[in-house]
């Protein structure tokens, strides 16, 4: 069997060597970097704008937009046929490719974020191994945590107010140099498909802007959404410690979802989902008033096939239900929940539509080819290509933040007592 | 050297001699002067003879063996699709397996559809079109390869460096023609190379070498002589897609406008 033939179905005409070559990790490759860029913006917000509401989730999503870089390019890395030589891309890339810029993109940005968050952490890490300095009788954890927090120091001891200040500065620069980079890292993965003149629904130059208003609202939407869960999961965990030990505080004493921090940042979400919504219906607009050769399988597609998943699903109940929902005088936690899952689903949506809506007809304009998604993998094929290499790869994020939050803890320690 | 080619091979070298300061390999002036033109004697270049054509798919066997691609795999270098237009207007195409065993019924294969049965007497004309990669003087797909893993020979064949692909397709999503696919057993980007191995060394295409026909034909468009490059040049030819600005080197002798 050949690569494409375990989950293509070929209707009418379609050339022979035509199957779906780029599955779902495709469509899970935007969707993570969009997060990315979107949780960077988010906390670039607070950094750069000094819109002070916000501190708490800008923190939040900054941690979390690092935890998400390294599952950015797992998707890529899970749909090549030679991922043993994936690293290529950055050793020799060739540089008429839309995809060689990823290297330099993926690196830039990855040390941007890497280097902002030491900033802010500088002193929780000087702080934390002075303390544990301090500490007898140490046990071999406490050694090894005292180690990694010197380490991370990277020597820089001094906490005066002084040394604090320029912290303060270098933050702001990153990210400020952070958003143009974060839109590029985002904006090129919406040109690697925009300059695919073959594929006549990619072809469009506004592809990129597309692509990064879209990912502004996924990576606010999951910011808010995971800022809720887990100030939510806290104050259960709370709860539940406090059963046996009573002295501890009360789940009301601590810190919970601090509403107008998600009501603010629901109007920057509103705001790039009504571009987002804009430049999409700007592009179908376009095609339907230019008739290029291709519009009429294109329409064919859109307006028949894909339907449900366009019109019902993608903008329906993925743009338009979550835009009342949040446009709606008081705002609830809950309904919060609720709007943010629709856009995140609504995003993926787009992906997907684009992706496999893309390969769903055949070049030659008279055939169509079905996607079906393997859901049990029966080799290491349909595994990585499909709903469980899709799975993974949306779980890691939250494991990596997991891990992260033991390094740069995103609620304050004086939060917790 | 006249003036104008004086002019014209200064900006070549001074637009060489820009690029590797910034050390990315854009435009190597070895390139561009082979774009030029000046360098290779030879342009390879295929002339389809679609009026002689009758789809007994021999060159798509002949192509499979030739290049080890496995019969049973359904992929292939080379094909041959059937037209039906109807009285009423409407075309019907189909290329079962490639063609690989001919075209064995009047039905048309119509993949998840099932089969058409299209009667004889509503038929207004019916035609055969052999497809293969048409080594474009401007390939898409070796514009997008992430690593340089597709390249243009100096005498215009499009190759893949199976030791490089690292199998991204990005390759197969930016040619326009559906030419590419994977190798089953390699699982790189696999292609038409105009049978290369052969070509260069002076035999023709397995696919040339295998119709009966004298349907496909392979030549060398910088030879003034050589007699397809004769029918190229004065012949009405027509090529695939010409709207992607690809410039295939695939040429048709009565092309239908209901071809895709
Ligand atoms: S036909 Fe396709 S594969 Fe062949 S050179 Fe042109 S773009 Fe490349
Ligand atoms: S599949 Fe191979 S040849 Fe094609 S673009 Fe990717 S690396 Fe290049």
């Amino acid at each position: 069997m050949v690569h494409g033939e375990a989950w293509t179905l070929k209707e009418l005409f379609v050339y022979p060597n035509e199957y779906i070559y780029w599955t779902i990790q495709i469509v899970m490759y935007p969707f993570m970097t969009g997060l990315v860029a979107g949780a960077f913006v988010l906390s670039s917000l607070y950094h750069v704008f000094g819109i002070k509401q916000l501190k708490d989730i800008a923190r939040f999503s900054l941690v979390f937009s690092f935890a998400l870089l390294p599952v950015a390019m797992i998707p890529l890395q899970l749909h090549l046929q030679h991922p043993e030589r994936g690293i290529e891309v950055m050793l020799t890339p060739h540089f008429t490719s839309a995809i060689a810029a990823f290297g330099i993109a993926f690196s830039t940005y990855g040390m941007i974020v890497a280097s902002e968050l030491w900033f802010v952490y500088r002193r929780h890490f000087v702080e934390t191994a002075l303390a544990l300095r301090e500490k007898r009788d140490k046990t071999i954890p406490e050694r090894g945590r005292q180690l990694l927090f010197s380490a991370l120091t990277l020597g820089a001891w001094d906490i005066s107010e002084q040394a604090l200040a320029k912290d303060e500065r270098a933050v702001k620069i990153m990210a400020t140099a952070g958003i143009p980079v974060a839109c590029l890292l985002h904006g090129y993965a919406g040109f690697i498909f925009g300059s695919v003149k073959a594929n006549a629904l990619w072809t469009t130059p506004l592809m990129p802007f597309i692509f990064i208003c879209s990912a502004v609202v996924s990576g606010i939407a999951l910011c808010v959404l995971s800022y809720i869960v887990t100030m939510e999961v806290r104050k259960l965990m709370v709860a539940w410690r406090r059963k046996s030990d009573p002295s501890l505080p009360t789940p009301d004493e601590i810190r919970t979802v601090e509403m107008y921090e998600v009501t603010m940042t629901a109007k920057y979400l509103v705001l790039a989902l009504l571009a987002a919504l804009g430049l999409e219906l700007l592009d179908l607009l376009f095609r339907d008033y230019a008739k290029f050769s291709s519009w009429e399988i294109v329409r064919s597609l859109i307006y028949g096939k894909d339907f449900v998943n366009v019109f019902v699903i993608q903008y329906g109940i993925g743009n338009l239900v979550p835009l009342a929902l949040f446009l709606l005088p008081r705002l609830t936690v809950r309904r919060a929940v609720v709007a943010t899952l629709l856009v995140l689903m609504g995003v993926f949506m787009m992906r997907w539509n684009l992706v496999i809506g893309g390969q769903a007809f055949s070049a030659s304009f008279s055939g169509y080819m079905h996607y079906e998604l393997p859901i049990i993998p029966h080799d290491i094929e349909t595994f990585k290509e499909g709903l469980l290499g899709a799975l993974l790869v949306g779980v890691l994020p939250f494991i990596f933040f997991w891990g992260l939050n033991k390094i740069f803890p995103v609620f304050k320690c004086e939060d917790t007592h | 050297m006249n003036r104008r080619d004086f002019l014209k091979n200064s900006i070549t070298v001074i637009a060489g001699l820009a690029v590797p300061l910034s050390a990315l390999e854009l435009i190597s002036p070895r390139k561009l002067l082979a774009q030029k033109g000046d360098e290779s004697p030879v342009r390879w270049a295929f002339l389809v003879d679609t009026q002689a054509c009758v789809g007994c798919g021999f060159c798509v066997k002949a192509c499979k063996t030739e290049n080890e691609i496995p019969h049973e795999t359904n992929i292939t270098r080379t094909w041959v699709e059937r037209y039906v237009v109807t009285r009423k207007g409407k075309t019907y195409v189909d290329s079962p397996r490639g063609a690989r065993d001919g075209f064995t019924t009047d039905r048309i294969d119509q993949g998840e559809e099932g089969y058409r049965e299209v009667k004889a007497k509503d038929v207004e004309k019916a035609f055969f079109v052999p497809k293969l990669c048409n080594q474009c003087d401007n390939p898409a797909c070796v514009q997008v390869c992430p690593v340089g893993a597709t390249y243009q020979t100096p005498d215009g064949v499009v190759l893949v460096d199976r030791k490089h692909c690292i199998g991204c397709a990005y390759c197969i999503m930016a040619c326009p023609y559906g030419v590419r696919s994977f190798n089953p057993a390699y699982k790189t980007a696999e292609k038409c190379t105009f049978c290369y191995h052969r070509i260069s060394k002076g035999m023709k295409t397995a696919c040339v070498d295998a119709c009966p026909f004298g349907a496909r034909k392979i030549g060398n468009l910088r030879d003034p002589d050589d007699p397809v490059t004769k029918t190229i040049m004065s012949g009405r030819v027509g090529v695939l897609k010409e709207q992607y600005g690809t410039k295939p080197q695939v040429y048709y002798l009565a092309l239908s406008r209901e071809v895709k």
